[in-house]
C-alpha cells in the first residue's frame, strides 16, 4: 500500500537525529575507535613512483625486527582472473580491485600498496616499512587524459586492447573503452540548426574529502572465522570483496559496520580490509589499520578528471534541435570510470530530437578512481551547462527560458533509452521561476549562474527487520549503513506505519550475519529501497498485531482496523470492544502465538529520477582573481523529504561540495607524478567561512514507486554547482572559465588576457 | 627504540643549559603548533624538547612608556585580546589572528612563528613592518637583534642551539602612527598565504608620511622588508600616483617562485595588489580615518 494521500504525522516531521548525542559527545565509534586487548598495529608500504616494474622485495630486515609479527606482499594474496565484480557501485574487475589493494608486478601510480606490516606499536610497523628493500625499475609515466591517449604515451597495461570498437585494436593502450550513445541524426540535427555554440572543457580529479579516513580491525580465529569491524557504505560489499581476495567463504566472514565518517562514494570499495585479515592470518592476532589523511590523498579513489567538448545546435526560437558532446574520463590505474553515467547524465535534462555521445574511459598512473556523488554526472553536465548558458546568450534570452523551452518531460525519450516517467523537473523549473532569488536583482558588479541536473537514482536490493518489544516499543533492523540520516528516516517511516510516536522506534544497522543481503548505500538508493523493505515489514507486523486482536476478541482478522497505534473493531457489527494499543498487544505477544515480527527482502524498482536547478550569486575580485558566493539556491524535486531537514542537509552538502570542485579542489603533481597536496591544507576544500547559508528548496512531485513517494535526494545536488558558478562568473566579468577549478590565479591570467 | 625527553624548565639559565648539553638535536617549544606537527610528519625527530612556557616573561604582555613588550611565548589570541597592543600595533594583532583558527590561536606563538622560518608565516611580515625587536637568550647573555635578523632561509634562523626568543619589543608609536597587515589566500580562512604584506606608516598632520616599514611575505626564501616600497610612500599622500608607484616597488621587489600555492607570475601581481590595499589601510588608520578590523 501506499500514503501518498494520507495524513501523515511522523513522515515530513523533524525529530532529533538519533545518532546525534553519540556524535556530539564523541562517544560514536567509527572505524578507527575499535581496539581489542593483544591486537598488532598494521601499516601499509607505498610506492614513490607512478610507475614503476617492482623489480624484487625482501622484507627479510623487516621480520627481523622486534615486535614484528607478520609482512604481507602479493604473494600472500591469490592470483585471480579476470572477472567483473558482482557486487559495488561502478564497474569493478576483481583482478584489479586484487591488485589495487596490493601490487603484483608494476605499481601503478604514486601510494600504490606494495607491502604490509603488522607490528606491536605503530612506531614499530613505521620502523619495519623502512626495511623493507624493494628494487624498482623507474618506467615512464603519464598523469593527464588527453595526454594518456595519445599514441606513444607509457602504456600501464600491456594487455588492455579498447573495447568497444571493432576491430579489435592489435596494439593496447590507455583507453580502456569507448562508449556511444545515439537519438536521432546529429548531422541532420547541425544542418536544421540556426545557431551553434561549441566549448571545450576540462575537469580536475576531486576526492570525495570524507573527514574519516579508511580503517579497519580484523581478527583471524584459529578455526578460520574472522570478523572485521569497519566502517564502509556496505559491509556486505566488504565481505564479499574480502573473501574474493582472499579465496574465502563468505560465511566465515562477519563484518561489523562501524559508524561512518562520510563516504560519498568512496567507501563502496575497499583498500584496508583483505590486508589486515592477511596479517592476522599469518600473526595469528588482531590487527587494527588506519590511513593517514596522506595516505587516503595517495591511495584511495577520487573521481575522475576528464576533459570535455560539447557542440549544441538550436533554432532562433530557442529550440534545441542537436546535441553532440565527447568525454574523455581518467580512470585512475585501472579500467573503470563513470564514462558510462557521465554519457547518459550531461543532456538527459533536455528534450532534443538529435544527440550523439562518445565517451573514452581511459587509464593513467593515479589511483583508481572511486564513486563520488552522482559519479560522471557533474563533469558532463559542467560542460553542457556552461554550453547551454552560452547558447542562451548567444540567443539574446534568459538561461532559465531556453531551459524551460526544451527541458525533458514525462514521455521524453533519452539518448540512452528509457523514457522519463513520473519526473518533477518541470515544477522544479517552475519554483525556480517563482523563486525570489531568481527575482532579485543583480548587485553592481555581481554574476548570476543557473545550471541544472540530473540523476537516476537507483533501487536494489534491500532488507529489514522489525521487532515488537515487550513493551510495545519497536526495532528496526536495516543492512544499510546510514550515511546520510537512514535511521531516522527508517525509524520514521516505520513510526507512521505502525502509527507510534518516533520515539518508539529504534533503528540500527545490523551486521552481515544478522540480516539479510543488502547492497550498499549509494546511488541515493536507501531512503527508497530499504524503506520501502522496511515500509513493508512494518505492514506485516501490523497485520500481525491486527489477528493477535481479532484472537483477543474472537472476530475475525478483517473486522479488526489499525489506526493510531491501536487496534478497533470495524464497525459495530465487529463488537463493542475498547481499543487495543501495541503496548497491551506486545504484553501477550508470548500468549497470543509468540513473538512478534517480520523480515522482508525486496529487489526494489522504479526509484524515480531527481532533477535539481542552482541559482548562484557571485562576486569577482578583479585583482586577485578571488570568487565569493555571495547567494546560493538550490532547488530539488525530492519526491517526499521523509525528514526534511536531512534532506535539506543533503542538497546543501552537495552544493558546498560542487562549490569546492568548482573553485579549489585539485590534485596537484610534479614532474615524477607524485602528489604534491596530500592533506587538507592545500587541497581546499572550501571551509565554513567561504560559503553562504545554501538555502534548499525542497519540491515534492511524490514517485508512485515508493511508499511515502520518496526519491533518492543525495546526488542531484552536486552536478549544477560547477556550471552555475562557471555562469555566474561570466555574467560578472563577461568571460567563460572552461577550466576547473576555477581558482584565483586562473581567473586573474584570464581577467589579463582579455584586456 | 626511540626516546623524547621533555623538559620545562622555569628559569632562562635552566632552559639554556638544557639546550647547550643535548647531545642529539634539542627543539624550542613554544605554543607547538608547527612543531608538534612537523615531528608527526617525521620532518624532525628531536631528542630533546625544551618547553619555554614556564620561564617568567616568555608569556605576557608588558608597556614601558607607551611601548609594548609582548612574551615570545605568549598566544596570539592573548596578544588580540590586549587592548593597547590592539590600539597600538593593530596590523601585527590582525596578522596573528589570521593563524590557524581560534583554536590554534590560543597556543600560537610570535617566537614561534617567527623562528618556524617560514616566508608565509602571517605574524613576520606585520613584525618586520613594525620594527619589533626581538630579546634573544643564550649561553653568551642576551642580546638584541632586529626581528628580520632572525630567519635566513626556510625552516632555518640565525639563532645558536642554546639560544631562543625570550620577548619582543615594539617602540613607542609616535603620533599618527599605524600598521595593517593582509594576506591572500583562495580560502577565507585557515590557509597559509600566497602573498602577505605588512605596512607600518607614521603622517605628519596633512596626511604625508614621515615614515614607513614595508614587508612582503611569500615571495622569497624568507620574508622581505622592502626598503623601496617605503622609499615610495616616505613624503607623500596616499594618491593615485604613489599608489601606482607602490605597486611597482612591491612587485619588482617579489622574487617569488612557482609552487602548488600559487604561480610566480601570479604572486608578483599579487604583491601590488597587497602593497596598495594595506597601505590604504595603514594611512586610514594612522590619520584616524578607520579603526577595528578590516577582515
Amino acid at each position: 500500500m501506499n500514503y501518498l494521500s494520507g495524513d501523515l504525522k511522523v513522515v515530513g516531521t523533524r525529530p532529533i537525529r538519533p545518532d546525534g548525542v553519540e556524535k556530539v559527545t564523541g562517544r560514536a565509534l567509527y572505524s578507527a575507535d575499535t581496539r581489542v586487548g593483544g591486537m598488532l598495529w598494521g601499516k601499509i608500504l607505498r610506492s614513490p613512483h607512478a610507475h614503476a616494474r617492482i623489480v624484487s622485495i625482501d622484507t627479510s630486515k623487516a621480520e627481523a625486527l622486534k615486535g614484528v609479527q607478520a609482512v604481507v606482499t602479493s604473494k600472500d594474496f591469490p592470483e585471480i582472473t579476470s572477472e567483473v565484480a558482482f557486487v559495488g557501485e561502478g564497474p569493478m574487475n576483481f583482478r584489479d580491485l586484487s591488485d589495487n589493494v596490493m601490487a603484483r608486478n608494476k605499481a601503478l601510480y604514486e601510494g600504490h600498496a606494495i607491502a604490509a606490516v603488522a607490528a606491536t606499536t605503530a612506531e614499530i610497523a613505521d620502523a619495519a616499512l623502512a626495511l623493507i628493500d624493494v628494487q624498482y625499475e623507474v618506467l615512464p609515466h603519464v598523469i593527464d587524459v588527453d595526454e594518456a591517449m595519445q599514441p606513444g604515451a607509457p602504456v600501464l597495461h600491456a594487455d588492455m586492447f579498447t573495447a568497444g570498437v571493432n576491430p579489435k585494436p592489435a596494439t593496447a593502450s590507455n583507453i580502456a573503452k569507448v562508449v556511444t550513445f545515439k537519438k536521432g541524426d546529429i548531422d541532420a540535427g547541425f544542418a536544421e540548426a540556426e545557431v551553434i555554440v561549441e566549448g571545450s572543457y576540462t575537469t580536475k580529479p576531486v576526492h570525495q574529502g570524507y573527514i574519516e579516513p579508511h580503517a579497519c580491525l580484523a581478527t583471524y580465529n584459529p578455526d578460520g572465522q574472522i570478523s572485521i569491524h569497519a566502517s564502509s557504505q556496505g559491509h556486505f560489499m566488504v565481505r564479499a570483496y574480502t573473501a574474493k581476495l582472499l579465496g574465502l567463504d563468505m560465511a566465515d566472514i562477519r563484518v561489523n559496520p562501524a559508524e561512518i565518517g562520510g563516504g560519498f562514494g568512496g567507501k563502496t570499495l575497499i583498500y584496508l580490509e583483505p590486508v589486515a585479515v592477511a596479517l592476522s592470518r599469518k600473526s595469528g592476532k588482531s590487527v587494527k589499520m588506519q590511513m593517514t589523511r596522506e595516505e587516503v590523498f595517495r591511495g584511495s579513489g577520487p573521481t575522475s578528471g576528464a576533459s570535455v567538448t560539447v557542440k549544441l545546435g538550436a533554432k532562433k526560437d530557442g529550440t534545441i534541435v542537436a546535441a553532440q558532446q565527447v568525454l574523455k574520463f581518467q580512470a585512475g590505474a585501472y579500467a573503470g570510470s563513470p564514462i558510462g553515467p557521465g554519457c547518459m547524465c550531461g543532456f538527459a535534462m533536455y528534450d532534443i530530437p538529435h544527440i550523439d555521445v562518445l565517451g573514452y574511459d581511459v587509464v593513467s598512473n593515479r589511483p583508481k578512481v572511486a564513486a563520488y556523488r552522482a559519479p560522471g554526472a557533474p563533469i558532463s553536465s559542467f560542460a553542457v551547462e556552461c554550453a547551454v548558458d552560452d547558447l542562451a546568450a548567444k540567443l539574446g534570452m534568459d538561461p532559465l527560458t531556453l531551459r524551460e523551452k526544451n527541458h525533458a518531460v514525462n514521455g521524453t525519450k533519452t539518448h540512452y533509452g528509457p523514457t522519463h516517467t513520473n519526473i518533477g523537473f518541470t515544477e522544479v523549473l517552475q519554483a525556480t521561476r517563482a523563486h525570489p532569488h531568481w527575482k532579485a536583482p543583480i548587485a553592481e558588479g555581481h554574476g548570476r549562474g543557473l545550471a541544472v541536473g540530473f540523476w537516476f537514482n537507483i533501487g536494489g536490493e534491500s532488507s529489514a527487520t522489525v521487532h515488537i518489544n515487550e513493551d510495545g516499543t519497536v526495532m528496526v533492523a536495516t543492512g544499510s549503513p546510514d550515511i546520510g540520516g537512514s535511521r531516522a528516516s527508517m525509524g520514521m517511516m516505520a513510526a507512521e506505519v505502525l502509527g507510534v510516536p518516533v520515539s518508539k522506534v529504534k533503528a540500527i544497522v545490523a551486521d552481515t550475519a544478522s540480516i539479510g543481503f543488502t547492497f550498499l548505500t549509494g546511488g541515493s538508493r536507501v531512503t527508497f529501497a530499504t524503506g520501502m523493505a522496511v515500509t513493508q515489514a512494518t505492514e506485516k507486523v501490523v497485520e500481525q498485531l491486527k489477528a493477535r486482536a481479532a484472537q483477543t476478541w474472537d472476530i475475525p482478522v478483517e473486522a479488526v482496523e489499525w489506526k493510531d497505534g491501536q487496534a478497533f473493531p470495524a464497525g459495530t457489527n465487529a463488537g463493542a470492544f475498547p481499543p487495543l494499543d501495541l503496548a497491551a498487544i506486545a504484553l501477550k505477544q508470548g500468549r497470543t502465538g509468540g513473538p512478534i515480527n517480520a523480515e522482508v527482502s525486496v529487489n526494489a524498482q522504479g526509484a524515480g529520477a531527481g532533477f535539481g536547478a542552482h541559482i548562484c550569486d557571485v562576486k569577482v575580485d578583479k585583482e586577485t582573481g578571488h570568487v565569493e558566493i555571495i547567494r546560493y539556491t538550490a532547488i530539488q524535486d525530492v519526491g517526499k523529504a521523509i525528514h526534511p531537514s536531512y534532506v535539506e542537509g543533503q542538497i546543501q552538502g552537495g552544493a558546498a561540495q560542487g562549490i569546492g570542485w568548482a573553485l579549489s579542489e585539485e590534485y596537484i603533481y610534479n614532474d615524477k607524478g607524485q602528489m604534491e597536496n596530500p592533506g587538507f591544507l592545500d587541497y581546499r576544500c572550501p571551509v565554513a567561512s567561504d560559503l553562504p547559508m545554501i538555502e534548499a528548496v525542497l519540491v515534492e512531485v511524490p514517485n508512485p514507486r515508493h511508499p511515502f513517494g520518496a526519491r533518492g535526494v543525495g546526488e542531484v545536488p552536486i552536478i549544477p554547482p560547477m556550471a552555475a558558478i562557471s555562469n555566474a562568473i561570466k555574467s560578472a566579468i563577461g568571460i567563460r572559465m572552461e577550466h576547473l577549478p576555477m581558482s584565483p590565479p586562473k581567473i586573474r591570467a584570464a581577467i589579463d588576457a582579455a584586456g | 627504540m626511540t626516546s623524547l625527553s621533555y623538559a620545562a624548565p622555569t628559569s632562562v639559565d635552566a632552559a639554556v643549559k638544557l639546550l647547550a648539553g643535548a647531545s642529539g638535536l634539542a627543539k624550542v617549544l613554544s605554543g607547538g603548533t608547527d612543531l608538534l606537527i612537523q615531528m608527526r610528519a617525521g620532518r624532525f625527530k628531536p631528542e630533546l624538547i625544551v618547553d619555554t612556557k614556564k620561564i617568567p616573561g616568555v608569556i605576557g604582555i608588558r608597556e614601558e612608556n607607551g611601548a609594548f613588550v609582548v612574551g615570545g611565548g605568549t598566544p596570539g589570541a592573548v596578544v588580540e585580546a590586549h587592548a593597547g597592543m590592539t590600539k597600538a600595533w593593530p596590523g601585527v594583532v590582525e596578522a596573528l589572528d589570521l593563524i590557524g583558527s581560534t583554536q590554534v590561536q590560543g597556543r600560537c606563538s610570535l617566537a614561534g612563528n617567527l623562528c618556524n622560518a617560514s616566508p608565509a608565516a602571517d605574524s613576520v611580515p606585520a613584525l618586520y613592518a613594525a620594527g619589533a625587536i626581538a630579546v634573544v637568550v643564550g649561553s653568551n647573555g642576551r642580546r638584541e637583534v632586529p626581528v628580520e635578523s632572525i630567519p635566513t632561509g626556510p625552516g632555518r634562523t640565525s639563532l645558536a642551539k642554546d639560544e631562543f626568543i625570550l620577548e619582543f619589543k615594539f617602540p613607542a608609536r609616535p603620533a599618527r602612527s599605524s600598521d595593517a597587515y593582509l594576506r591572500f589566500i583562495p580560502r577565507t580562512e585557515m590557509d597559509i598565504a600566497v602573498v602577505g604584506c605588512g605596512i607600518s606608516v607614521t603622517l605628519d598632520a596633512n596626511g604625508v608620511c614621515t615614515a614607513a616599514r614595508c614587508s612582503l611575505g611569500a615571495v622569497a626564501p624568507t620574508v622581505l622588508l622592502v626598503k623601496e616600497m617605503a622609499d615610495v610612500l616616505i613624503g607623500h599622500k596616499l594618491d593615485a600616483d604613489t599608489l601606482a608607484k607602490l605597486d611597482a616597488a612591491a612587485q619588482a621587489a617579489a622574487k617569488p617562485i612557482s609552487d602548488k600555492r600559487g604561480t610566480a607570475e601570479y604572486r608578483k601581481k599579487i604583491s601590488g595588489v597587497l602593497a596598495r590595499r594595506v597601505a590604504q589601510i595603514a594611512f586610514d588608520r594612522a590619520s584616524g580615518k578607520a579603526t577595528g578590523k578590516t577582515h
